[in-house]
């Protein structure tokens, strides 16, 4: 299994039916595919659309129908689409119970920097800013490290997303949960062993007196 | 509301005019008055938009022909021309979170003087703005947005100017219908008045000052 079914199946196992959810670009989008048959789960894309499927069959996409990087997706039975100023109303007013997005750094206390790299990167901060400080719960996917550097930090060097802490962090090696603002290694990857994740991890760990494996 | 071709609607749009253009990565945004504000080659225009699309769509082709002064919006990162030229100081930019963006406009619109959102607190949004305290909650003031002038991509437009519109083009439409001092419309489709049902429509006639004729 490569790294990003790996974060993609665990995070599907955090979801249940009737949540409103709101995946991010990239590995969280992925997260959908994952989801039982049986389960219904209303996916918002923040362009407007709530009840979002998966990509068209080929020939069948609508130019008006796209999701929130602008690809083509369909619209599941039930779904509904609205403006901007309610779609950030969902976000921010606290109805979106679980967003999975993607980082480039998690700090110690788990606030979240996911948006710019100063002089490298600038491409705005989209909808990030709004969910994370908005909806119930936040769940990073991400690589667990950039180029053999930790990603998970002791304090975040890249401008934050927010000040609101994240709920839980999902790697190819590890799920970490910030409870009361503290890193706390809860399950590891199959295979990946306590040492190693300490080893990729900069910010200190604490350690749950059952550190399992994900069960995929 | 006034019928009009789309190049006497832009020909009313002065250079260095404040525009706000509905669309989310170019779906919604009315393509035909942007044609036309490129061959009539206005300059300097300030851009209040979601974002600025990709090269050669939408407000990317007003980008593109480097008419854009000042782009007020949540995200460039999939139009790199903006951010070459944000980069060589030919365009300022300024970049405000969704959220936040839409209801500055929203409340541009509805006679507000601005909102407070908890979005940004404690963050670099935060630079240069004021904190206010409410039940307990911290938030910053964020000043409402207002126009010279709203282009509007709708789905159906009645012979009244009454706007409904079509699965995610909707976006940011019916919010700056309300943010500016003159709205212009191009629609999909003109449709006989009582076709659009008064429960779906979105966007009510008196909003709307011009709608661009087909042809």
């Amino acid at each position: 299994m490569d790294a990003q079914t790996v974060i993609a199946k665990r995070i599907a196992q955090e979801l249940r039916s009737g949540m409103l959810v709101n995946l991010g670009i990239g590995i969280p989008t992925m997260v959908a595919n994952f989801i039982p048959r049986d389960m219904k789960i209303f996916f918002q894309s923040e362009n407007g659309l709530i009840g979002t499927g998966p990509i068209p069959e080929e020939g069948m996409a609508h130019p008006l129908l796209t999701d929130a990087g602008g690809r083509p997706v369909t619209a599941l039975p039930g779904a509904c689409t609205f403006d901007s100023a309610m779609s950030f109303g969902l976000i921010r007013g606290g109805h979106v119970d679980v967003t999975v997005l993607g980082a480039l750094q998690v700090g110690a206390n788990g606030q979240l920097a996911n948006w710019m790299i100063p002089g490298k990167m600038v491409p705005g901060m989209g909808g990030a800013m709004d969910l994370v400080t908005g909806a119930k719960r936040v769940i990073i996917a991400m690589q667990h490290t950039a180029k053999g550097k930790p990603k998970v930090v002791n304090t975040c060097s890249l401008p934050l997303t927010s000040v609101r802490p994240i709920d839980l962090l999902v790697s190819e090696m590890a799920v970490i949960a910030f409870p009361d603002g503290k890193a706390m290694l809860m399950e590891r990857a199959p295979g990946v062993s306590v040492e190693q994740i300490v080893a990729a991890t900069e910010a200190k760990l604490l350690l749950a007196d059952k550190i399992p494996e994900m069960q995929l | 509301m006034q019928t009009i071709s789309v190049t006497d609607a832009v020909a009313m749009i002065p250079d260095g005019a404040t525009v706000m253009v509905g669309g989310f990565m170019g779906v919604g945004t009315p393509e035909r008055i942007i044609d036309e504000l490129v061959r009539q080659g206005k300059r300097n225009l300030t851009v209040i938009a979601n974002d600025t699309a990709l090269p050669g769509r939408g407000i990317g082709k007003l980008v593109d022909a480097k008419l854009v002064g000042h782009t007020i919006a949540s995200h460039i990162g999939l139009n790199p021309e903006t951010q070459r030229q944000m980069i060589a100081g030919q365009m300022k930019v300024d970049l405000v979170p969704q959220g936040t963006l839409i209801e500055r406009i929203r409340a541009g619109g509805y006679g507000l003087g601005g909102v407070l959102t908890p979005t940004g607190v404690g963050t670099v949004v935060e630079e240069g703005k004021q904190r206010i305290e409410s039940n307990g909650k911290t938030y910053l003031v964020e000043a409402a947005l207002h126009a010279d002038f709203a282009l509007i991509g709708a789905f159906l437009a009645d012979y009244l100017g009454n706007l409904s519109y079509a699965l995610t083009a909707r976006n940011f439409n019916p919010v700056i219908a309300m943010a500016a001092s003159t709205t212009i419309v191009a629609a999909e489709h003109i449709v006989p008045i009582g076709l659009i049902a008064p429960d779906h429509v979105v966007t009510p006639a008196p909003l709307v000052d011009y709608l661009v004729a087909n042809g």
